[in-house]
Parts: C-alpha cells; structure tokens; sequence
C-alpha cells in the first residue's frame, strides 16, 4: 500500500528558548516559556492548542499528561515521546497525521531539559536497563565512551581522520557564530579542535557535546489555518522513521535511514541532489558522516572523501548544520532532537538572518537517538519544503 | 611488570573508599552470581539456542521467557577501543585513564568490557572473562588470547582481583597443615608480609620452625577465644592488613545423640563462629578504612567453611551447625565490607585430610590443595570456592535440589 502524504499540513513557528549551561529551574519551566513563546510567535491563545507532544528527560517524574495540569493546557490529543534524538522527526510526522485526520486542529511540538549541575550524570546511571546493567559500570564515560567505539572503528575501517572530523566541527562554528542562541561564540580553527584534551580517545573535546539547559518548539496546523494566521509555514514532502534496524551489525556502521531512505525520497518526490541543505543529528561528527551515506549523499565508507570535497558553512557547497548544531549551540536534552527541525523550518521561511541559505527551498532533517546499550536505536529523517 | 609500592608516606591522607556504580537489574545478577564462582556465563534461549547480553527476560530471537545462564567460551574479537580520560563517577575519575573495548563474543552477542593493557588495538582476538568488581558486581573483562608474563599486574585487572603480591596478610591459625600449606602458597604468590597467629603459645608445635624460616611470616600469639588477645593484635596490625585469612577452627564428630552435654558444641562455636564474630569487629573496621590505599590497599577476608556449611551432615552434626552459623554471619560481614570494596570470600572445601575426618572415604582435601584453592581465588577475583571433588558434588546437587541433598546426607 502506498503510504499517504502530508498534503494540507503547515509545520511553523520555529521558537527557541535560550539556551544556559547550567539551570536550577525544573524542566517544566523550560517547556512552559517554549509554549508560551509558540503562542506569542503565533497570535494564539492558549485554549487555541488542542494537540501537545512532549519530549524531554527531565521532566520525570512527569510525563505530557502531568504537564498538561501544571501548565493548565486541555488538548484532546496527547503524546510523549521519550526519544531523546528522534524526537523532533517522530512528532512532527505523528502530529501532521492528527491534524490530516482533524484529531487535533494546532499541535505545539515542544521538548526541553533543564540542566542541574550533577543532573546529566544521574541521567546516564539510569538512562535504559541496559545502559545500567552493561555500560554505566564500564568507566562511566556515557556516550563519550559509546561514540569513541563507533568512531575509533570507523577511522579503522574506512580510513576517516580526525581532520575530516574536525573540519565538520570547524564549519559547524562558523554557523554557530551566527546564530545567536549558540553557546558557543569564539571562532574555532582546525589547530585548536586538534590540540584539545582528549575526552575518551579517539575523541576528544570538540568532538563531544556540551550537555545544557533550553527547549525548542514549532506548531503543526493546516495550511488553511496557518495562512488565516498570517504565519509563515513550511509543507511537509516525506518522513521516515524506524527503532532498532540492523540488529545482527555487531558495530552500528549504519541505522535505519539505510533501510528506508527509498521511501523517503519516493515520498518527497526529490532526491538528495535536490537538497538545499542538511540537518543532521550531530551529537558527535562520527554519527553525522553516518548520516550522510545512510541518507544517500555517498556510498557506505565514502564520507571522509564527500567531506574533503565539500564545505559545510551555510554559504557553502553543502550547507549542513546551518545554526551550528549541537556540537556548538550545546545540546538542551531532548531538544537537541529538535535543534535541526528548529532550523530548518527558520531557514525555509525566511528567518535564519545572517546565515540564511540562499534561494533554500528543500531541506532534510534527520534524527537520531537512545544510546540505549551499544548504540543508537531510533533514527528518522523529514523532508521540508517552502 | 607491577613494582613493589612504595613505603607509604604515614602523613599523608589516606583515600576513602569508592565503588563503581552497583546498580543491577535482577535479570544481570544472573551473572554476577556465576562471576562469584569464577564462571563467566550468559543467557540462552532453551528454545532457540540464542545466547543474550545484555541479560534480559525474553529473547530477542524467538521471544521465548526460557532463559537460562549456561557457561559460555568468552573469546572474541576486539573491534573497538577507547581510553576514557574523562568520567561521570567518582570511582573511575580517581583512577583514569581506562581502558574499555568492544568485543564480539564468538557466541553472538557485542559486549562493552574493561579493556586489558596486554590486549594489542584492534583487531585482535581477545578472552573475555567475567569478574567481580569492587562493589561486588559483575563486569566483563577482555584479557589477551594467551596468557602473558605478569598478566596479573595489569592495573586495572588488580582493581577486580584481591591478588596476594605486595600485600600484607594475617593468616589466624598456624598450628595446621592447612595453615601452614596456606602461609607457604602466600609466600611463593609474593605476599609482602605474613602475620600467622598461633593459640596456646607455651605449646611448641609441629612446623613452627618451617614457619619460621619463610622470610616474610612473623609468628603472633592469637586465641580467637580470647576477645581482649583479638582486640591487642587487632590495635597492633589491625590498620596494616591487606587480607585476612581465618582459617582457626574447632571441629570434632559426632551430631546430638552420641554426645552428652553442650561443651563441644559450644567449643566449636566460640572458634568457628564467635571467634569469625571477635575478629570482624576488631579487624574490619581498619580493613573498612583501607579500601583503597593505593596499590596494596585492604582488599579481601576470607573464611575458611566447610561445605557442611550448606546442609548438616548428621556424623558431624554440631560441627556443621557451626559452620552453618560461620557462613550466615559471613553473608552479614560481607554486606558490611562491600561499601569499602573489601571482598569477603567464603571457602567451602570437603572434608579435609586431616585428624577429625579420619572415618570418612576419599577424596579428601589435602592441605595444599586448599591453599592453593584460596590463593587462586584471590588471584581471580573469586567469592565463593568449594574445593575438592565432595565440595563440587555436594554443591552441584545442592543447587539442584537442597531437600534431597538433606535426605541423602542423612541415609
């Protein structure tokens, strides 16, 4: 059966919520200015929000239904979605299918951590069962150590350096120094990412992310209803998303974008060389060549070739990660799975300001997340069009 | 190669104890509980023969719930290393860098495991061996193919094992073949110091001069019956030993009927049990404060049972109940040394060759072997030892069935 596309949906109202390193207010705090910013951004009021999909890993003991008491929202359809990476492409396609079917009218998709001091390390010890009974106790490094696996395997195997690491860590800077939101604001250079302290080898600082506080959030409505609105909005060509493919790979080389990448494009109507630009999920640069081969912009084991071909700066032959990525904005939680949607709905209407892509009309956003043993579980990517 | 430690410098602070983080799912205690024997074992499907890890209650082939923990060949390849200069926990970030790898085990599964130095980068073919690591808990361990010249002195594989070399022992009784045979094997394993207690000091006894001579045994009066010689000994070297061996015991035949009056069996139960009872609370809480005092910190007391221990054996039955009592109140220290890493290791040996076991049928355990049965126990990280082929019997039918062992022993 042909699956059916999103024709009528409206994916609008990029908002962020500045991110800090370190926060002492409650997760709730971070979802409640991101929604209340959605409804300023949008004109809306809060009775208005009739669908709410939450993700976030701070928030517990509560989840979205607790949410919707503490923050007196009343919305007939609800959804959680405890996806850390993931989640920013599984809520939008969940929410566009609620409002093709008119369970819901406005749907905030919303996600955000705070961050204590010591809240990332109680986070790690008790991220899966999995992770408690045959990670944690192995030095606790968290994914610094499960990244340096996968990325140690693939320097040994298709010959990546760290320079080719490195020069995705650098182009990511030079967009991060436009975006104001980034935490990160002094220029990088390749010298600097290669003579920084090593972290878990072979990665070492600008390598991995810095965890912090924020949230992210965009609106999902019909197009009808946003153009009443007056608010600028992206369409929606194609999404796909899938858990736990190529279980039997005894090292994660490859995730469930390789699986399903033909029905994406088949969805979209567009190729990858139709591509304007590319969020990838970037937790660590290893996971982004990833990407790009799963998603078909090169063959499995030729990233460290596409990315000598290639600059990645918003002005660049291959814009890719045009806000900075999590790499230099920080990583909020389980809105760093909401960073490149965020993004990408700025750069297709218009308000991605100094880093502006130009003449973007098509972009790609992909997901990835849940480190849940060893390695991630869900990915999922979205193709977005003005 | 290790090198000897250093004499400690006494004005410097000595570190508190941490552990690694201890926190189990009751499905992964399966392998510690298999660790604890010195066996690495894994889940597998009693239907489909896939073998799981992480532990878990279905498997992920067949969705079957028969899951069952059988021994596994632990080689593997190494696909993946890191050293971790940078940790979330407090015991780790006190010991870094560390060295993890990925293995995948020949039997299926991929395994995250404490990385060996031995072990060359990857590829290279690897062992992988489960271990106990200082709270207790079960870790995987991926050594090099073969064994190599001091392997042992791997720094992070001597945080997972309670190794003899350069460290400070008191062994409670020397009177015994056992004992002495336990002083001799501690000796040649490079012990730095042997204490080794002696009751009735005015008795001159069979084997003091052989003590006498190992360079390294200095000969202490020591009545485990006597709480105020326990206390001084404890206030004399209590803060300096690395391991305690109590290996004192009082044992002669006979249950409850072929014997008048409480005498023996109250004997028996002032050395075996009360006398384990006045050592913990004299000797432990130095050992406790020495958890991690550098190379040669307090690392392990261990409990010479008897495999009596687990069910009464009516021909020695107050005997038995004293070991009985020994084993339940070692469980209670065991819980109490854990929070400073110190390993409690229980050895349930068969009968051993000796005078109160004259009427009993070989095998017997002989006192060499039981020695050696307790040093490669400290060597491997092992808690629970039964040497001898009646302790292995005993256990294994034990573990199958303990109604009908009680039947058995009592025919």
């Amino acid at each position: 059966m042909t699956r059916k596309g999103y024709e009528g949906v409206a994916v609008a109202v990029p908002v962020t919520v500045p991110y800090v390193r370190y926060s002492i207010r409650a997760a709730h705090w971070w979802l409640a200015r991101c929604i209340s910013e959605i409804l300023k951004s949008a004109g809306l009021k809060k009775d208005a929000i009739d669908g709410l999909s939450v993700s976030s890993f701070t928030l517990a003991p509560d989840t979205a239904i607790g949410l919707t008491q503490h923050l007196g929202l009343s919305p007939r359809w609800l959804d959680h979605l405890p996806l850390g990476g993931a989640s920013g492409v599984v809520a939008l396609r969940r929410a566009a299918r609620a409002v093709q079917a008119g369970d819901a009218d406005i749907v905030a998709c919303i996600a955000g951590d705070t961050n204590h001091v010591d809240s990332f390390r109680l986070t790690l010890a008790n991220f899966s069962q999995f992770a408690r009974d045959a990670v944690y106790p192995y030095g606790a490094g968290g994914p610094n150590a499960s990244f340096a696996f996968l990325t140690a395997y693939y320097m040994r195997v298709y010959g990546a350096t760290r320079e080719d690491f490195g020069k995705l860590c650098v182009a990511q800077r030079a967009n991060a120094l436009k975006y104001p939101h980034a935490l990160f604001k002094k220029p990088l250079t390749l010298e600097e990412y290669l003579s920084a302290r090593a972290i878990a080898e072979p990665l070492h600082l600008f390598d991995c992310v810095m965890p912090c506080a924020g949230a992210e959030g965009f609106l999902v409505l019909s197009e009808e209803r946003a153009k009443a609105l007056g608010i600028p909005f992206a369409a929606l060509m194609g999404t796909i998303e899938r858990h736990n493919a190529y279980a039997a790979d005894p090292v994660q080389m490859r995730a469930g974008w390789a699986l399903d990448r033909e029905d994406l494009y088949a969805q979209a109507g567009a190729g990858p060389g139709d591509m304007d630009f590319v969020q990838t999920y970037d937790d660590y640069p290893v996971i982004s060549l990833l990407q790009l081969e799963d998603l078909g912009f090169c063959a499995k084991g030729e990233a460290p070739a596409f990315v000598r071909e290639h600059s990645f700066t918003h002005d660049g032959s291959f814009p890719l990660n045009t806000s900075g990525g999590q790499l230099s904005v920080g990583q909020a939680g389980a809105a760093g799975g909401f960073l490149g949607m965020v993004e990408a709905l700025r750069q297709l209407t218009g308000q991605a300001q100094a880093r502006q892509v130009k003449d973007a009309k098509l972009g790609l956003v992909s997901g990835f997340g849940m480190i849940n043993f060893d390695r991630g579980l869900g990915s999922g990517a979205a193709i977005l069009r003005c | 190669m290790l090198d000897k430690p250093k004499r400690k410098n006494p004005v410097l602070r000595t570190r508190l104890p941490t552990l690694p983080p201890a926190a189990r799912s009751r499905a992964a205690l399966g392998l510690t509980a298999a660790a604890a024997l010195g066996r690495f074992e894994l889940q597998q499907c009693r239907d489909c023969g896939t073998v799981q890890y992480p532990p878990r209650e279905a498997c992920q082939q067949c969705l079957s719930i028969h899951l069952q923990w059988h021994p596994q060949s632990g080689d593997g390849e190494l696909l993946s290393s890191t050293l971790l200069h940078h940790s979330n926990d407090l015991f780790f970030r006190e010991r870094l860098p560390w060295r993890l790898g990925l293995v995948q085990l020949d039997c299926g599964p991929t395994v995250v495991a404490h990385l060996h130095g031995g072990v060359p980068p990857a590829p290279a073919r690897v062992r992988v061996a489960a271990r106990l690591d200082r709270a207790g808990q079960a870790v995987l361990v991926a050594l090099p193919e073969k064994e190599t010249s001091n392997m042992a002195d791997d720094r992070q594989l001597r945080e997972f094992t309670c190794d003899p070399k350069f460290r400070k022992v008191l062994v409670t009784d020397g009177k015994t073949a056992a004992g002495q045979a336990i002083v001799k094997a501690l000796a040649q394993a490079g012990a730095e110091i042997i204490w080794v207690g002696y009751a009735e000091p005015w008795k001159k006894f069979s084997g003091f001069d052989a003590l006498s001579k190992v360079s390294q045994v200095s000969l202490l009066p020591l009545d485990v019956t006597d709480s105020k010689n326990v206390r001084e000994l404890a206030a004399e070297i209590g803060g300096k030993v690395d391991i305690l061996i109590n290996n004192a015991e009082h044992h002669r035949a006979f249950g409850i009927g072929n014997r008048p009056g409480v005498e023996t069996a109250r004997a028996e139960m002032d050395v075996n049990y009360f006398g384990l009872l006045r050592l913990a609370q004299e000797f432990g809480p130095a050992m406790r404060a020495r958890g991690a005092d550098g190379l040669a910190s307090a690392a392990a007391w261990v409990n010479v049972l008897s495999i009596y221990a687990l069910a009464n054996f009516p021909p020695h039955g107050t005997f038995s109940a004293s070991m009985a009592a020994a084993h339940s109140l070692a469980q209670c220290l065991r819980a109490e040394m854990r929070p400073a890493g110190v390993r409690v290791v229980n050895v349930f040996p068969g009968p051993l060759d000796d005078e109160w076991n004259q009427l009993l049928p070989p095998p017997k355990v002989a006192a060499a072997g039981l020695a050696g049965a307790i040093v490669g126990a400290l060597r491997d990280g092992v808690e629970d030892v039964y040497p001898g082929d009646v302790a292995q019997e005993w256990l294994a039918r034990w573990r199958d069935n303990p109604k009908a062992l009680e039947r058995e022993l009592s025919s």
